[in-house]
């Protein structure tokens, strides 16, 4: 089989469908952006779940009134610190409950400004050994005298329903991408259908001369796997500016307070998406084909 | 070599029973629509018969797998009344597509294809496409493609059939001159004139039945 002649016949054939090509070739790649969006959403969820799982602590907020060398706030210390369920246990008094929160939302001073100096209250920030023992940790310190812990707050929680949003655009992503790769399949079917149809005469004469069933079908399958490649390629720049424009762009306030989407990981959706591509392209296309082109 | 087929395709032919040797030369007559055609079909495993079998060659081709019929037609040379040549190939490809099919190298078809459009008094006309060349000319490059893998049997339905007298006693004598070289040639038609002058073996195909095997018979 000479390469060059088969590449021209397939070039010919998809600009002679040029319509139907660049169709299929759209589809393709409105599938593969979508699937490759919810791919990098999960890897994001699962490498924000490892690095929050291993910080997440339990914060106990105490009551304003309380002093630093409150004997209560002094007697709660140091039951925290010998209790066994807990790995460490850091003070933050409210002075630096302030500083904090100035730090973070430096760029809103309205929102600094309405805020009272003291109405931030001091607190315990708590690594457990364990955090599946979190419920049973928060059980035991909520009956705590009221005078002294005014809250506890489970961070993790907070976090459960940032990942569960997050796993909800992802699932409608996969469904998106599986919805218009339903369309892309029947486009490629179609396309080829329409490809073997008007090259007919062309088949049959070769089946008569004993051309393998090989021979006869790969222009077609190839015209598929080269429009699904170029599917990818496109999908992926969509992948890239996305990224550029707005994870780092628009929404970068949003995703800065999650673990960074790296480049490299955007790099890897190329060879994903040109895999799956071409392998659906060439399944698809040889489907097609053994009901079209038979012996 | 044995070719021998017995049997009906539904209403197309019934119950025909041939044996043909090595190196004959036979045509299959009778009128339109008697199922001369069929037979070409059943041999080149086109179609199957509902009952009976075809042997070409020692192999059954009636009960071969699906994927073994490309090698299988490989060792057939096959011409039709519309010469189905590839239309955006010149002649000398069109030739080289039945090297290329078999997986021979360019090098094989370079030297090979002059050599039997030679044959087929075609030299000189490599290149024309076939919608440049006349009549008898894509039936001489339709023959030389059934030729050029030197099969054992070459199969002609109604070759003449859209060609003038003269022309078509050219393409018989060609077709005589390949049966010499050993090649066993069935031919499909219904041209008289050309039975007649060959005075080869006749069989008559009528209704979809064999009326008549004749030696060195005409057309009747």
């Amino acid at each position: 089989m000479r390469a060059k002649y088969v590449l021209s016949e397939v070039a010919v054939g998809l600009w002679r469908n040029i319509s139907m090509t660049i169709a299929m070739i759209i589809t393709m790649a409105v599938s593969l952006t979508m699937l490759g969006a919810g791919l990098l959403l999960y890897f994001q969820v699962q490498s924000m779940e490892t690095y929050y799982r291993g910080q997440v602590e339990i914060i106990i907020y105490l009551n304003k009134d309380i002093a630093e060398d409150d004997e209560a706030k002094v007697n709660l210390q140091r039951e925290l610190e010998s209790d066994p369920l807990v790995q460490s246990v850091s003070f933050k008094n409210k002075d630096q409950a302030w500083a904090d929160f100035r730090e973070l939302f430096r760029d809103a001073p309205d929102l600094i400004e309405s805020v009272e100096k003291d109405r931030l209250p001091a607190s315990f920030e708590i690594t457990l050994k364990d955090m599946d023992t979190a419920d049973e940790f928060i059980a035991k310190y909520r009956e705590y005298d009221e005078e002294t812990i005014e809250r506890i707050m489970n961070q993790q929680d907070a976090l459960e329903e940032v990942f569960s949003l997050m796993g909800g655009v992802q699932n409608l992503a996969l469904m998106m991408a599986l919805v218009q790769g339903i369309a892309a399949l029947l486009l490629v079917a179609n396309t080829i259908q329409v490809a073997a149809y008007s090259k007919r005469r062309e088949v049959s004469i070769m089946k008569l001369v004993g051309a393998s069933n090989w021979f006869v079908q790969a222009p077609f399958v190839l015209e598929a796997v080269f429009a699904g490649l170029i599917g990818a390629v496109l999908a992926f720049l969509a992948l890239v500016a996305g990224k550029a424009f707005l994870v780092d762009g628009t929404f970068k306030a949003l995703f800065d307070i999650m673990t960074e989407m790296s480049w490299t990981r955007i790099w890897l959706m190329l060879p994903i998406l040109a895999g799956i591509a071409s392998l659906i392209s060439a399944v698809t296309g040889w489907v097609t084909l053994r009901f079209q082109v038979k012996v | 070599m044995t070719k021998h087929y017995t049997r009906s395709n539904r209403p197309s032919i019934e119950d025909i029973n041939v044996s043909i040797e090595k190196g004959e030369f036979v045509f299959f007559i009778g009128p339109t629509g008697a199922g001369k055609s069929t037979i070409i079909k059943l041999l080149l495993r086109e179609q199957i018969p509902d009952k009976g079998k075809v042997w070409v060659n020692n192999k059954e081709v009636t009960s071969m797998r699906r994927w073994k019929v490309p090698a299988f037609r490989r060792s057939l040379g096959c011409v039709f009344q519309d010469f189905r040549l590839l239309p955006h190939r010149t002649a000398a490809e069109n030739v080289a597509f039945a090297l290329e099919v078999i997986g021979k190298s360019k090098t094989v078809a370079r030297r090979v294809v002059p050599e039997v459009m030679d044959l087929v008094g075609l030299g000189g006309k490599e290149h024309r496409y076939p919608h440049e060349l006349s009549g008898g000319e894509q039936q001489r490059v339709a023959i030389a493609r059934a030729f050029v893998n030197r099969p054992l049997i070459l199969l002609a339905d109604e070759p003449t059939g859209n060609l003038d007298p003269d022309t078509s006693i050219e393409i018989m004598r060609l077709l005589d001159r390949i049966n010499r070289t050993g090649t066993t040639i069935v031919m499909v038609t219904h041209d008289s004139n050309i039975v007649n002058q060959m005075r080869r073996r006749v069989i008559e195909i009528e209704g979809g039945h064999m009326v008549r095997d004749q030696a060195r018979g005409v057309y009747g």
